[in-house]
This record gives structure tokens, sequence and C-alpha cells, in this order.
């Protein structure tokens, strides 16, 4: 059976993430991306979940970001406050993934409102972790689905910083966090370039630039070199069908 | 020991009054939905719910009518989706709100249950919520010039924290994840513990690392147990997922939900009748085999 536009998405944010590393995970498909890179080629990595668990080793897909299986089995737990401040805002974090409604030309995310903040349009969840672990984190990533509402030129309301309007201002700030470093989508890859501009830089095999294009909502710059994707392993879509999901919640 | 045990009703009616801040505790684990429900049977009104995730509890207490204003930082279903509840009284204008990012949330905590006037946070450069929060504020700190966002402290006039076990006194053992429920202690004016297991004070003495909450700091202790279904106990019961996924279609229409508290909350006296009524095929769903710690030396001195 070919891949599932999750199983792609997840497949290959997991091949971003580096044996040893600490990383930040939320819930859904970068769970599944961080346990399928830990049974694969990083199994050293360190998961941390914001509810305050480090070293968690889940036995079952956790629903909530709470779940016990995270807890049971890990290798130390802890308050919130010492999550965002010895292990997040003291700059322990490798990686963080990142979602949103909303991601914009300069990888800001809007997780918090479509329209105005006062009179919203449609109000979201708001930040919870993201605000602090976009900026904090050495290097984040985002996986979402390519449709041209999720990619505006501007987001509504920057709930996580990415570069700003451009990579000086996100410099000018100090922070300990170098910002979204690619974006995984089902159709390709998009990286910021020099001037922090989220750039297409890879396709999914049989993905075209104008798919990627239509369903981008600014003009989008395509990378020089630009590269196809290695298609997902035998093993890595038997790792997430048979063990990681094997009801199908987030890869189907 | 003075014995501060009574009955839940008998909590919040002493300790809960109209308009007051409420902090129900809890990351995902230990949210106790059982003190809710019994402050939705007692009518309470103009609340002030403040709660990191608002969770189903205060969509709930929401759909009530006991809430005049909510503080939060994720106002999500988590894993599923919105607070349709919430998120519709905001959007109609009806809801006041007041939102921070987790880490601004908790800081409001830890600086409420230190005594302290502030505390600062490293700047994130998404200033957005900054900018429309007048609570959020910056400082130049003294020391190396540069600004640094602060927030106040948040002393809420009655937390209510659901813990594993704890003695009649009201010190109190948690394990598992231990989200903001000390600082919710520290910080608050008035505290209502609800407990899976009333223990000893021997049993408290036999493990005094795994104490979070010294007894007194607590107004009332209530043995409840299954106060947090359709969270979870770590240890005790399974978060109910199934719930959380059900309340997302349930809370879609508002008679729905009228009918759901009709049925759970108005409908039955207390938590043990609402776990009677969940019945055995829930019961069995939810049980969670053993994995036990292993047993720590303090020493015998």
């Amino acid at each position: 059976m070919p891949p599932t536009a999750a199983e792609l998405m997840t497949v290959n944010a997991a091949r971003l993430l580096r044996d040893g590393e600490t990383v930040f995970v939320g819930v859904g498909l970068p769970n599944l991306a961080c346990n399928l890179a830990r049974r694969t080629h990083a199994p050293n990595l360190l998961m941390i979940y914001e509810a305050g668990v480090v070293g968690a080793r889940p036995s079952r897909l956790p629903l909530s970001i709470g779940d016990p299986t995270l807890v049971s089995g890990s290798t130390l737990v802890c308050s919130m406050y010492d999550i965002f401040t010895l292990y997040l805002q003291r700059g322990k974090v490798d990686v963080g993934f990142l979602g949103g409604a909303q991601i914009d030309r300069f990888g800001n995310i809007n997780a918090t409102v479509i329209g105005d903040y006062h009179h919203p349009v449609v109000r979201l969840p708001g930040s919870g972790g993201s605000m602090e672990m976009a900026a904090w984190a050495k290097r984040c990533y985002i996986i979402t689905p390519h449709q041209v509402r999720r990619f505006p030129e501007k987001v509504d309301f920057v709930t996580s910083a990415g570069f700003l309007q451009g990579r000086r201002q996100r410099e000018e700030v100090g922070l300990c966090g170098g910002g979204p470093q690619a974006v995984v989508t089902d159709l390709g890859i998009l990286e910021p370039d020099e001037r922090g501009e989220l750039i297409l830089t890879a396709l999914h095999p049989g993905v075209s630039v104008e798919q990627v294009r239509a369903n981008t909502g600014w003009n989008l710059k395509i990378a020089e070199n630009l590269g196809v994707t290695q298609p997902p392993e035998d093993e890595e879509l038997r790792i997430l069908r048979l063990e990681l999901d094997p009801q199908g919640i987030y890869l189907k | 020991m003075a014995s501060k045990l009574c009955a839940l009703a008998d909590a919040i009616s002493r300790n809960v009054a109209d308009g007051d801040l409420i902090y129900a505790a809890g990351f995902t684990h230990l949210i106790p939905f059982a003190a809710g429900h019994e402050i939705i049977r007692q009518r309470r009104k103009n609340l002030v719910l403040a709660r990191a995730t608002p969770d189903l509890l205060y969509d709930q207490m929401t759909a009530a009518g006991c809430a005049r204003k909510i503080i939060f930082s994720y106002m999500g279903n988590p894993g599923v989706g919105s607070l349709r509840i919430i998120r519709q009284e905001i959007e109609s204008g009806r809801l006041e709100w007041e939102e921070y990012s987790h880490f601004g949330m908790i800081s409001r905590l830890q600086a409420g249950a230190s005594g302290l006037p502030f505390l600062p946070m490293n700047p994130t450069a998404a200033t957005d919520l900054e900018n429309r929060n007048p609570q959020y504020r910056r400082v130049v700190d003294p020391y190396s010039g540069k600004e640094v966002v602060v927030v106040p402290p948040l002393n809420p006039d009655v937390a209510i924290i659901h813990v594993q076990r704890c003695d009649v006194e009201g010190n109190a053992q948690i394990w598992g994840i231990i989200g903001e429920q000390k600082e919710a202690a520290f910080a608050a004016r008035r505290v209502i513990l609800t407990a899976e297991e009333i223990v000893s004070e021997e049993v408290i003495r036999s493990d005094p690392n795994r104490t979070l909450i010294p007894g007194f700091l607590v107004d009332a202790v209530c043995h409840t147990p299954y106060c947090a279904h359709p969270s979870y106990t770590q240890g005790y019961y399974d978060r109910d997922n199934s719930f959380y996924i059900a309340w997302d279609k349930l809370s879609e229409r508002r008679e729905e939900v009228h009918k759901y508290l009709e049925e759970w909350v108005y409908g039955v006296p207390d938590r043990a009748a609402y776990w009677e009524k969940l019945g055995p095929e829930t019961h069995q769903r939810l049980k969670v085999a053993s994995r036990l710690s292993l047993p720590v030396n303090y020493g015998e001195y």
C-alpha cells in the first residue's frame, strides 16, 4: 500500500531528528515521528513532554499530551514551571515541533485567532507551550498538510515567532533558539533561506512544483537545487502501521 | 492531628462563593471533575475560572452558567479539538477572557505561590499576545539593561486539588504528572483537597519526598474516589479518552449539553452515584494494571 499523506509527513519529519538529541514532543504526528526516529536511526532520542515528563517511553499511542503512558517507565517527572524554566528557557531543548492553523512566508505561526483578537471570527486554542518552544528550542520543525488557507502570506496573529519580517528581526531579539528549520508538508519540504523566507527545497516523489505553488498563499520561491525526498522505506511504514498507530488514528 | 474531613458538598458550600476566582488544578491529570460538578449543582455564579487548560470541566461549568470570565493558556480538548462551549461564548462576546502562554500562566501562579510582586521571563519575539493582554508588562533587567517580560501573581480565592492520597489533616501525596498543583495550593487563599484515598499519617511519613502539599495549607479534605473521571488518576484509573472524543460531538448542540448536565450532574447527588451510574463496562475499561515503584530506604536515624 502506498504511503498516506500523514505517513509521508511523519517519515520525513522523523528523518530530521538526530540520535542523542532532546526533543520537545507534541501529540499527534510529532509524537509518531519521534517514536519512529527512536526505533530507527535515533535510539538515544530523549523525549520531553510539556506536561513535565522527561525520557518518556510511551507503550501506547497517547491521545493527549498528558497521557499516563508517558509517565510509566519515564526517567523523570517535574512540574510545568520546571519544564518551562529549567529545560526550555535554560536552552536545554534541541528540537521542538510546532503546529497551528496558519504558517506564513517567514515561518510565523498562528494558533490563536482568525480575524480580530478582541472580536474573533474563529477562536483557536491559543499558545499552550508553543510561544516559548518557538523561541528557545534550538531548532523547530512544523508538520502540516499543504493547503492554501494554511499558508497565507501573513498570519492574522503571531502566536509563536518564526523570522517575523525577516531573519535579522528575529536575531535582534537575541533568542537562544534558531527558529523554524523546516516545514514538512504532504507535498514537500520548505526551508528558510538566508532572509528567513520559506522556500521550496524538496518535493515528495510524484509531486510537481505547480501543485505546491497552487497550495501556497504567497509567490513561493523554488530552491536552485530542488531535491526529491526518499520514499518511505518498508521498515518505516511497518513500524508506523503495526507498532505505533495500529488503529490508524493519526495515519489514515 | 485535627481532621478536616468533610463531604465535598459541604467543602464547596463553605469555601466557594459567587464571584470567586477558582483554580481547579491538574495538567490533564487529576482534574477535579467531581468538585466542578458540585459547584454546578450548588449553582454558583459569576466565577472567574482559571486553569492553564480549561479542559472539559470548565466547558461544562461555562455551559451551566457558572462563569463570568476565563483565564487560560490553551483552550482545547486535548488531542481532540476545540472546547466548543467556551469558544462559542468567547466568539459571541458573552464570556470575558484573559490569555497567556503556558509559561506566562504558570509564572503567574509561581509568583502567587512565592509571595513575589511579579516574575520575569525572557522575551519570545512573539509580541501579539503581550500587546493585547495588559497584564503582560516589560521591565528593564537592572543587571544587563535588557528588557524582560513580566506577569503579576495569580492568587486564587480557592484552589481545588485532587490527589492520590492524603491524611485527614491534608498532607497530600501526588505522583504522575504534577503540573501546577503545588503552586496552586500555595498561591490560593483557601484549598479544597479531594483524594482517592485517605491514609494514616504513618503512610505519608513513610515517604516524605512524595508529599507536595503540606496539611497546614488545606481547609477541607474530601474523600472522593474517581473524582477525576473523565480525566484520570495515575495508577488508579485510566483517562476516558472515548468520553473526551464523545464530548466533542455532544457539545456541538447546546440542548445535548443541557441534557448531559441534567442527567450526569444535576441528576446525581454525588460522585459515588455518578461512578455507579457509569456502570461496570466503563469501570472495567478504565482499570489499570499495577506497575509498582521499588521502595527506597530513608534509613532509621
